[in-house]
């Protein structure tokens, strides 16, 4: 725990929301369109139509914005999620949530011949969400309950199913698999300020409700019989925690597509500098899962200049070490 | 009625301990692979009787015939026979080595491997034209690197102490998902062409195959299923739990990473002839399991036989239901394998 005191947590919460509007300012600021500050100043001040202007607010605003939005949302659905588990693997695309958005989506371009993003968004939210709870269910019966082990099968078995139909439907027809292609990737860019305002609300109410039930998941952490001897009622928060998990989820995949890792990773950074009560960790969680996808979206821009890598291969590539390190260090710990 | 026959060969060098009732499966399996094989060599665009099929195989029947079978069909049906039986041994020994019955090559990426592999290798050695700058028949070896590379990082990474099954598994699924992120990334920085050619390889089809790939995946698939085969009693003790393996004298480490080798070679070669033909690896062993119980040297061969059935089928019905479009297998494989694979997951729950 790197933060020991309440007042060091404020002046840390503080520092991280400051480091974020940073990095959300680097992402307008730095790119392939070359663009100086005064310009990004100018663009929202003193509007004046060139090219550079109309990128930054139509372009680079949108992708900042979505990136710190997707990111904090997928980082706090990773805290709930591995709370709820007791599972240090568990995170929103271990559910299979990303291949559930992902098949919802190529069903939709493939049988109804839609390819509008905002028709996207809420079908991968339903997506996501029957995979949500098809894994949870599958994961949660029987004898021993929700083990991490069955979990983790269950849910790398769910997602193996969508992608092969997936695919299936991808070779049948061609054209759309040009047009999910990208979707498929996960990126956060080229998606209009609109795609996320339709979801914003949800991501919103996540965002509150995980704050306000953060006390109560300390109480559970400390075990089911504790938390049930000492009044939780626990099969109500770990529905409720199932919820916004939903919500936060299929919320930031519904925008960004599937963005893998996220998830695993940030919630072990968090504890490491905050320690384990949730209600310091829920905010920081959001906080540095905002930053990291910042930073992977802007890295992502220079690798390949002056193409881009989907911020989504990114995360992966960042976040499988990690994940390996998790596995090899085992459950208990 | 005795329920085991002893088989012992060379002055007793081999011996084998027959179960009645899994051979006389073993034998009503083989029987239905072979009348797969034949109804699928005969049907196609040209129809040929089962029986003109059988005169074709003995080296008679019309010009017409012997050509259709022999230089269109036959390799086809052939490598299909060679990637089910290969990739179901695989799935067997998987699930026993790592003793739980949802493992199969899918979920723990040697498949994966072997896809950036193929995509990779579309991506990278072919120019401006879309055109291959190399030969397309070293495709098989790319993907079999793949598989076999991410076999042994599997390996690798999992390993502290010796392998546990838990870590094998959870390590697998990560880099699976890694690997589904390159995989992807190179689609899309391909040319779309590419992209819907590597995506049927994902899928997994048997789609042109010719003599030289049967030349190259018949040897090699049966010499690892032979190595199997006689690995399989050590697949049983490894069942029991890695305690009990080591109490009655099991060096399980070595023999979990002979296993681990044999089972990559095989999936190697299906996925490099076969592309990624899903489900198989998982849904065969569970059938041959019910059928013939779970003592290993009798679980092999059926599933192994089980597995070759289902390729077989899956594409006869890819290139004749909605001819004269082709279907990849794998899409077959993966909608019989996907319902009966939520069906898994319902019964194992309290396993």
């Amino acid at each position: 725990m790197l933060l020991k005191t309440n007042s060091l947590r404020w002046a840390g919460l503080f520092a991280a929301a400051l480091l974020l509007l940073v990095l959300m300012s680097f992402s307008i600021v730095y790119g392939y369109t070359d663009t100086t500050w005064k310009m990004a100043i100018d663009a929202f001040t003193n509007f004046n139509g060139t090219n550079e202007h109309i990128i930054i607010q139509s372009v680079r605003l949108p992708r900042a914005l979505i990136a710190a939005t997707v990111g904090a949302s997928l980082a706090i659905a990773g805290v709930l999620l591995q709370s709820l588990t007791k599972n240090p693997l568990a995170a929103p695309e271990i559910f299979g949530i990303n291949a559930g958005a992902g098949f919802a989506v190529v069903i939709t371009v493939t049988l109804f011949s839609i390819s509008n993003l905002q028709v996207f968004t809420w079908v991968s939210f339903l997506g996501a969400a029957v995979s949500f709870i098809f894994v949870y269910i599958i994961g949660s019966i029987g004898r021993e309950g929700l083990t991490p082990m069955k979990l983790t099968l269950a849910g790398a078995a769910m997602s193996a199913m969508f992608a092969s139909m997936t695919q299936g439907f991808l070779v049948i027809n061609e054209t759309a698999l040009e047009q999910v292609l990208f979707w498929l990737a996960g990126s956060v860019s080229g998606r209009k300020l609109e795609t996320l305002a339709a979801v914003f609300p949800y991501l919103l109410a996540g965002w509150i409700f995980s704050l306000i039930i953060a006390g109560k998941l300390n109480v559970l952490s400390m075990g089911e019989d504790v938390a049930k001897g000492l009044g939780l009622k626990t099969g109500l928060l770990k529905l409720g925690a199932g919820i916004v998990i939903v919500l936060l989820s299929g919320g930031a995949v519904a925008v960004a597509g599937p963005i893998g890792f996220l998830g695993i990773v940030i919630p072990h950074l968090t504890r490491a500098v905050v320690g384990i009560d949730h209600r310091w960790v829920i905010p920081y969680a959001g906080l540095f899962g905002g930053m990291l996808l910042l930073i992977a979206d802007i890295s992502s821009r220079y690798i390949i200049m002056p193409q881009e890598v989907p911020v989504g291969v990114m995360t992966a590539v960042i976040g499988t070490p990690f994940f390996v390190y998790i596995a090899r260090r085992g459950f208990n710990k | 009625m005795k329920k085991y026959y002893n088989l012992r060969l060379f002055g007793d060098k081999i011996s084998f301990l027959v179960n009645r009732k899994a051979l006389i499966t073993f034998l009503l399996l083989a029987a239905a692979s072979a009348g797969v094989f034949v109804i699928s060599t005969g049907t196609g665009e040209m129809k040929i009787s089962p029986l003109k099929v059988v005169q074709v195989f003995f080296g008679g029947g019309s010009d017409m015939d012997r050509l259709i079978i022999q230089s269109f069909r036959l390799p086809r049906i052939i490598v299909a026979l060679m990637v089910g039986m290969a990739l179901a041994a695989a799935g067997g020994i998987l699930q026993g080595i790592i003793r739980n019955p949802l493992a199969s090559p899918d979920i723990i990426g040697i498949t994966g491997g072997a896809s950036v592999a193929v995509v990779g290798f579309l991506a990278f050695f072919s120019d401006k034209n879309n055109a291959l700058t190399v030969s397309i028949n070293w495709m098989p070896l790319a993907a079999f690197a793949g598989a076999a590379i991410l076999a042994f990082l599997v390996y690798f990474l999992a390993y502290k102490d010796g392998v546990s099954p838990i870590r094998l598994v959870l390590i697998g699924i990560g880099l699976a998902s890694l690997m589904k992120a390159l995989t992807t990334l190179m689609m899309v920085f391909g040319p779309i062409y590419q992209a819907s050619q590597a995506n049927i390889w994902i899928t997994g089809t048997v789609y042109g195959s010719n003599w030289d790939k049967v030349a190259m995946l018949v040897p090699w698939t049966l010499m690892f299923l032979v190595m199997a085969f006689i690995l399989a009693r050590n697949v049983n003790i490894q069942e029991l739990g890695d305690d009990i393996a080591m109490g009655v004298g099991s060096t399980v480490q070595k023999y979990r990473f002979l296993l681990l080798m044999v089972s990559t070679a095989l999936i190697g070669g299906a996925v490099a002839f076969g592309g990624g033909i899903g489900f198989v690896g998982l849904m065969a062993p569970h059938m041959a399991r019910r059928m013939v119980g779970s003592a290993f040297g009798a679980l092999l061969p059926a599933s192994a036989l089980i597995g070759g059935i289902l390729v077989m089928a899956a594409d006869l019905i890819g290139r004749t239901l909605f001819s004269p479009l082709e279907i990849p297998a794998g899409v077959f494989t993966a909608s019989i394998g996907a319902p009966y694979f939520i069906y898994l997951l319902f019964k194992t729950r309290n396993a």
